[in-house]
């Protein structure tokens, strides 16, 4: 009974304290890495989603709020932040290659941008969801700070708007590979561009960790598509008044 | 690797305030991004030791914070599975819609972005 008692009093204080919480994190992170490894590179298994899937096993499972798993995790998530400053680095490492393909660049983030609205747009509609759904879709394949405001500049609800564009880029970081893989596209520059375009810092983080060129890539597209997307949704909204 | 992080942090502390005073809708950390990138361009005009010294030290401290970038978003897709319930019954339909929608940009992007680069490279571009 004692023992059990002074357990109990360890778990109150391992909840209370950052330690678990980020142990946990990283942990669950590896044994997604090791699967996605195991699994000879199978897109399902990516890192990411396993990850994600294994903390919240364990948050569920033990009934835990998700505001006291985000208070130790936090720390984690505020390395974003300086990550993303940080892909400035390999970005100026590969200028030369993007100035190269500035042309082909500026066309496929304002045509592709065009197309992730247009077929969500159309997808939405045609599936039968209700309005405030629909724009709260709208602005999913950019970057979530981004899509929060473009969502409520036009109407959407910013919070289910978060949800959709975490759930974009997972999925993006898992079917990306898949897809591209179908479609016999073996240039880098494309491949990561598309993955950022798509699916923003997600797809960006799951295209650096495999080559270089293809993450630079991915960045310089989640960048531009997230401008592009900021400016071209809302004019769309106006201009076709959906 | 310290003044790196510093300097790092900087950039993103600057892209934040600027954020906040214009009300942009770009987030603060993709402004600090912009920023640091305008610098390290603008130092390639005058290169001398002590610059290269500072790329270095950054290319380093950059390739550790990315090495594993997808880490990162674990707690906040977290919070998406937890909060998944706000979709309510509409759940497979919106998951329809983002896994269709995601497939088919990712497919055309990169299709169109291979065949521009493709034309480029034939003109001698």
């Amino acid at each position: 009974m004692a023992d059990e008692q002074k357990l109990y009093s360890i778990w109150v204080y391992l909840q209370a304290e950052p330690l678990f919480w980020l142990t946990l994190t990283i942990g669950a992170y590896l044994v997604g890495d090791f699967c996605y490894r195991r699994s000879g590179l199978f897109a399902l298994f990516n890192p990411v989603a396993l990850g994600i899937i294994i903390v919240s096993a364990v948050l569920l499972m033990f009934d835990i709020q998700y505001e006291r798993y985000f208070d130790g995790a936090k720390f984690i998530h505020f390395l974003l932040g300086p990550a993303t400053v940080a892909l400035a680095i390999p970005i100026y490492g590969k200028w030369k290659l993007i100035r190269q393909h500035a042309g082909a660049i500026l066309t496929t983030v304002l045509l592709g941008s065009c197309f992730a609205i247009l077929t969500t747009w159309a997808l939405a509609s045609l599936f039968g969801l209700e309005r405030d759904i629909v724009l709260s879709l709208l602005p999913r394949s950019v970057t979530a700070p981004i899509a929060m405001g473009v969502a409520e500049i036009i109407g959407g609800i910013p919070s289910l708007t978060a949800i959709i564009t975490i759930i974009t880029g997972i999925i993006g970081a898992a079917f990306a590979t898949f897809t591209l893989d179908l479609l016999r596209v073996t240039n880098m520059s494309a491949r990561g561009f598309a993955i950022g375009l798509a699916s923003h810092g997600i797809g960006t983080a799951r295209a650096m960790s495999r080559n270089e060129t293809a993450g630079v890539f991915a960045a310089v597209a989640m960048g531009l598509s997230g401008i592009v997307t900021a400016l071209i949704v809302p004019l769309m909204i106006f201009l076709f008044n959906i | 690797m310290l003044q790196s992080i510093f300097a790092i942090f900087l950039f993103q502390l600057v892209g934040e305030v600027l954020q906040k005073y214009f009300a942009l809708t770009v987030p603060g950390p993709v402004i600090g991004l912009l920023l640091l990138l305008l610098a390290l361009l603008a130092s390639d005009r005058f290169s001398n030791l002590a610059a290269t010294k500072v790329k270095q030290s950054l290319a380093a401290t950059a390739e550790t914070l990315l090495s594993h970038l997808p880490l990162l978003f674990v707690p906040i897709g977290v919070g998406v599975v937890m909060h998944v319930a706000a979709l309510e019954g509409q759940l497979f339909a919106v998951l329809g819609v983002i896994f269709i929608g995601t497939v088919l940009t990712v497919g055309f992007s990169a299709l169109l972005m291979e065949k521009l680069q493709g034309r480029g490279s034939r003109n001698g571009g």
